[in-house]
């Protein structure tokens, strides 16, 4: 069985918001519902980074380990769904959700919140028939052999979707391309390439990741 | 003069204006000569730092309108654990141990009888609208412990039990229940506070009522006013932990004050020990009310206790009514047919 997965490349996330925009189009979400946000490090700083998050579809997902109603249930894929008839709007899977992605239309009185919306990996919810499916959830393109649009509409492949194998090697390709030593977890040492550390001074730029740079040249 | 001042300040323009065609002209070489600089500039950077940063949040700026999200939600996890781990499980073991606590009791000591047969004669212990308050806050607080349980625990058992529509309606109705009562038991607990301030402001010989533990194992009875140590102490636990159940109730309750996930939270952390705490100490206050005491019940749903029962229970009450009467015959209780007369005979 498939894991699927997101994996947000921040080395190339150029903060275009074109996930953002495909998801609330492919989704029709409800007003001011807004399924994946770009979160951007440091903004105006050199070092500036971008990241695309949603629904991260955990192993181990908290909002269903809190959910007062039960209504989260893991697909086959590893897919987090909710049964929209069964939420009660609480907000308790927002407190332990570590990604910010369950949201609420505000429908009721006293700011009392409606069913929980989050994203859906493209794989719609528990319905009776496609149309309500759509109206509650929003596009099925799983069923339809399809990734979900966000990922597919990423125009630098910042943002990869799918079974988790397959998106890991290609995260893995690409930083061994940059020449990370221990899978991106610090930056690349600079010592072992002296063509870009000659007159390398301050800080920041010791720091800088100077073969995602190269490869972003290279293409 | 004023033509020296006119070229100096031209002298002045054109050197800046040098300086800023050399400035354009100069910026690029400087980036050409130096490729790192460039990459300084272009490339950011994801090291401990960044990540470390992202945990106390505060560097990040997101696309949502109006979002006040970090990158993570660092103590989501936390809140699960608390909440999961021990709130949960240990809610159930204050509930159940207590309840288990009663009925060893109940089985071992029994019922605290009257040890004189009753006088016949009445007194006035809770006026009418007293009652009325006592109903009507017992009532909101048995909902609202229901309703909060069946938030907690619930879905344990009645899922599995009545299926998923019968669920769905049941746990939203419960919700619904549960925000709307919720206010008005703030309101009604205030006002009950409020009424009964007087009655329960400690006195020394409460200490020495503890001290006896209340009398409970059928020993000699320690002298009581009006309200007993006992009562006084739940008095102030329902001041204490019933506010900050109130409290933290309401900010859960009213998402639109601008209070953040943490802020949420901590509040449903405080609202679950709390209200855990204060059915746990309910269950006591029942028993005793009811089935612990011979004659308590009465009090509260007729509003009049028998003598021999207040002398017993609550001998320096008992003395201060006493002394009244004697000094002002006229609000004797067989000639008070109505709470606001007989009222006179209650010190508060």
């Amino acid at each position: 069985m498939a894991q699927m997965k997101f994996l947000c490349d921040a080395e190339r996330c150029i903060e275009c918001n074109g996930c953002v925009t495909a998801c609330k189009n492919a989704n029709e979400t409800e007003w001011g519902v807004q399924r994946r946000r770009v979160v951007t490090l440091d903004d105006g700083k050199p070092s500036e980074v971008s990241i695309s998050v949603a629904c991260m579809h955990c192993d181990d997902a908290p909002c269903m380990a809190v959910c007062p109603t039960d209504c989260f249930y893991k697909t086959d894929d590893g897919i987090v769904l909710h049964d929209k008839d069964i939420c009660i709007g609480c907000g308790y899977c927002l407190y332990a959700c570590p990604f910010g992605a369950p949201q609420f239309p505000q429908q009721g009185a006293f700011g009392e919140r409606g069913k929980m919306d989050k994203c859906t990996f493209c794989a719609g919810g528990p319905a009776e028939s496609p149309e309500e499916e759509f109206e509650k959830y929003g596009a099925n393109r799983i069923s339809e052999g399809k990734l979900p649009l966000c990922a597919e509409m990423c125009s630098t492949k910042a943002l990869l979707a799918g079974d988790a194998e397959t998106v890991s090697d290609i995260f893995r390709q690409r930083v061994v391309y940059r020449g990370h030593e221990d899978g991106a977890w610090s930056p690349v040492d600079k010592a072992s390439h002296p063509e870009t550390s000659a007159n390398l001074t301050t800080s920041s730029v010791q720091q800088a990741d100077h073969l995602a740079y190269d490869a972003a040249r290279k293409g | 003069m004023r033509a020296h001042f006119t070229a100096s300040r031209l002298t002045v323009v054109a050197m800046f204006l040098c300086l800023m065609l050399a400035s354009i002209w100069l910026a690029p070489q400087a980036l050409a000569a130096n490729p790192d600089g460039e990459i300084g500039q272009a490339v950011g950077t994801v090291d401990a730092d960044t990540w470390r940063q992202v945990k106390d949040g505060g560097n990040s700026i997101d696309s949502r309108h109006d979002s006040n999200y970090s990158l993570i939600n660092q103590s989501g996890e936390t809140w699960r654990q608390i909440r999961n781990r021990w709130i949960s499980p240990g809610g159930l073991i204050a509930l159940g141990g207590m309840l288990a606590v009663l009925v060893i009791f109940y089985l071992l000591v029994g019922r605290n009888n009257l040890d004189h047969p009753r006088s016949g004669k009445l007194m006035l212990r809770w006026t009418a609208l007293e009652r009325a308050m006592h109903w009507t806050l017992a009532t909101l607080f048995l909902t609202l412990a229901i309703t909060g349980i069946n938030l907690l625990w619930g879905k344990f058992v009645f899922r599995n039990v009545f299926g998923d529509v019968f669920w769905a309606n049941m746990i939203m109705a419960t919700k619904v229940i549960h925000n709307y009562v919720g206010p008005l038991f703030s309101i009604m607990l205030i006002l009950v506070l409020a009424k009964w301030l007087k009655l329960n402001l400690p006195r020394k010989h409460d200490l020495d009522w503890f001290r006896q533990g209340g009398g409970m194992m059928k020993g000699k009875h320690p002298d009581a006013g009006f309200a007993n140590g006992g009562e006084k102490a739940w008095y102030w636990i329902l001041a204490t932990v019933g506010l900050v159940v109130i409290a933290s109730g309401l900010v859960l309750d009213f998402p639109i004050f601008g209070q953040t996930r943490d802020n949420m939270q901590w509040a449903n952390v405080f609202h679950g020990i709390a209200s855990l705490m204060l059915i746990a100490v309910s269950f006591g206050h029942i028993y005793i009310g009811t089935a612990g005491t011979e004659g308590a019940f009465e009090g509260m749903k007729t509003g009049y206790v028998d003598e021999t029962w207040a002398k017993q229970h609550h001998n320096l009450w008992y003395d201060e009514v006493k002394q009244a009467e004697a000094a002002d015959p006229a609000a004797d209780p067989a000639t008070a047919p109505d709470d606001s007369l007989a009222r006179q005979q209650r010190p508060n």
